[in-house]
């Protein structure tokens, strides 16, 4: 009898309140994101397509000594050395294959030069699997730089340790 | 001809309410199910073996991908196992973040189950909901490690960054909404009579066949067990905290939805003291070797670099032994065994998966019972197949 009572009572005065919840949110501003057209910015750290750093003169940063190759648990990245003119070391091929990396960012980590990063970007669907292999190319655009405290130390190293110019 | 009385049916793997691709094989009698079998495999990704073939530091990743809920957690498991095997111990501050973040991840975890369990049975705003607070805590992982669900924030030895300078006001915003927005749900479901009637007396399970299930997690307390890890055998300083264990008394699924609210209010109140007493100082130990140097020391200081290269490329040793580590992740214990054989690769990795020991006991909710209640028994297991088949 109990139980037969307490369900009159969740029904004529519990459930209705429980409508008035969803009422109330009939009123409220929606807090859905119109997708394409809004578009919600990323947090600094964000961890997103990748781009290849070059120093402030237009330098290449990489050296291609292979430490995000050795550190990416996916064996996303490919690359190449080359030497230039001035006998400076440099990537020739520095592939990244973003349908095999996983995004976790390691590579940024091990750089010791800070040249490759993790952008913003997160809208890079394609039609083929071939466009999937980015190149150095369109890694060395230019892009907005993400929070990087340690690019005050870099420009110290450089003004110590002087930049390369031609001979 | 032999006339069959029973039906085989299949539920799943495409099915709605399975949370993935769970097949479970039923033999019906009209409405009431004589046999269920639950099928698992149709996720399986080899995650144990791939960190078998991997360097300690980069099997981290694959262990966000087994229970995608709760990634901070099972990087936890992972990383304190790691560290046991190693001998090393973790700054202060270490400790207080990844138990912020742990339950941080507990709420979140609790949050997607309440919103697909009570879609399942029948309660569709509730899901938005829980999915619009989630968002809170998707966001506190991004601003942290980068990414909203892989996060492998935590790493071996420390965290991957220092938190964000934004960590406490976000955590703040969690603490002051999720406690309101609690009061809603309580208002939607638990006086709900259609709610109470799918759930009331269903899925039970009583607390001597819970521990013979071994079971754990909201299953196991929601039974009456009253074990949970973080008390029985404290890890990453939990026994600092205080905090109650939540449990339940019938072992039903009813229960086990006011277990789980509960938890969320106790992690609620976990965080609120480990933002209260958190100690400032590094984010990462010093362990030469082990744990990547700083940044800005690689960049000029030729001793951190050397210790990079050596770090990224070859990895570190890690001793002859086995080590098995415990925690309590949402859905339950998750443990993880390592065997090292003094090599940079781990020899074995087993891990213990909370959601597929807890799934085997889904023939003895069901059985002799309604064929809706399925699909309430699946719902309160609250499994990820990506655990269950790692």
């Amino acid at each position: 009898m109990t139980e037969i009572l307490k369900a009159f009572v969740n029904v004529i005065i519990k459930m209705p309140q429980g409508f008035g919840v969803t009422l109330k949110y009939l009123f409220r501003k929606p807090v859905t994101v119109q997708y394409p057209k809004q578009k919600i910015p990323m947090t600094p750290r964000y961890r997103g397509r990748h781009y290849l750093e070059r120093y402030d003169d237009g330098t290449e940063r990489c050296v291609c000594c292979g430490l995000c190759a050795a550190a990416c648990p996916a064996d996303a990245i490919y690359m190449e050395p080359e030497e230039t003119a001035n006998g400076e070391r440099k990537a020739k091929v520095y592939e990244i294959n973003l349908l095999r990396c996983i995004f976790c960012g390691f590579c940024e980590e091990a750089c010791p030069e800070e040249a490759v990063f993790l952008g913003q970007d997160y809208e890079f669907s394609a039609d083929n699997r071939n466009s999937f292999i980015w190149t150095k190319d369109q890694m060395l655009v230019k892009h907005p730089r993400k929070e990087n405290p340690l690019k005050r130390i870099i420009r110290r190293v450089r003004r110590v340790y002087g930049v390369p110019t031609a001979k | 001809m032999a006339e069959s009385k029973t039906l085989n049916i299949n539920m799943g793997p495409q099915h709605p309410s399975t949370h993935g691709v769970l097949r479970v094989e039923l033999e019906v009698d009209g409405e009431t199910i004589v046999r269920a079998k639950p099928i698992i495999g149709y996720l399986h990704t080899g995650i144990e073996k791939t960190m078998e073939s991997k360097l300690y530091y980069k099997a981290l990743p694959c262990t966000d991908r087994m229970d995608y809920l709760a990634p901070m957690s099972n990087n936890l498991g992972y990383c304190l196992a790691v560290e046991k095997l190693l001998d090393i111990d973790v700054p202060e501050k270490v400790k207080y973040a990844r138990v912020c973040l742990a339950e941080l991840t507990r709420i979140g975890s609790h949050l997607v189950w309440l919103g697909t369990h009570a879609l399942d049975l029948g309660a569709m705003s509730m899901l938005l909901y829980a999915f619009r607070e989630r968002e809170l805590i998707i966001d506190i992982y991004e601003a942290c490690g980068g990414q909203r669900m892989m996060t492998s924030y935590i790493r071996i030895g420390g965290l991957a960054h220092d938190l964000p300078p934004d960590f406490n006001a976000r955590v703040q915003k969690v603490l002051k909404v999720i406690p309101q927005r609690l009061q809603e749900y309580e208002t939607l479901l638990t006086r709900n009579q259609i709610f109470i009637n799918r759930t009331k007396g269903v899925a039970v399970i009583s607390a001597e066949d819970a521990i013979n299930w071994s079971l754990s997690g909201p299953m196991l307390r929601g039974s009456g067990v009253k074990h949970d890890l973080r008390k029985a055998n404290p890890y990453s300083g939990y026994e600092k905290f205080d905090f109650d264990i939540a449990f339940g008394t019938n072992g039903d699924a009813y229960d086990r939805y006011l277990l789980r609210l509960e938890e969320i209010r106790q992690s609620l109140r976990i965080i609120k003291q480990s933002l209260d007493g958190m100690p400032s100082g590094p984010y990462r130990a010093h362990v030469p070797g082990v744990v990547l140097p700083p940044k800005e020391d690689v960049l000029h200081k030729m001793e951190s670099m050397i210790f990079h290269f050596k770090l990224v490329t070859e990895g570190f040793k890690a001793p002859v032994g086995s080590v098995y580590q415990a925690i309590e992740s949402p859905k339950g214990e998750i443990g993880f065994y390592i065997t090292g054989d003094g090599t940079p690769i781990p020899r074995r990795v087993r891990v213990r998966p909370p959601s597929f020991i807890n799934l085997a006991c889904l023939p003895a909710l069901c059985e002799g019972r309604l064929l809706s209640d399925v699909v309430c028994s699946i719902g309160s297991i609250d499994i990820v197949l990506g655990e269950v088949d790692r």
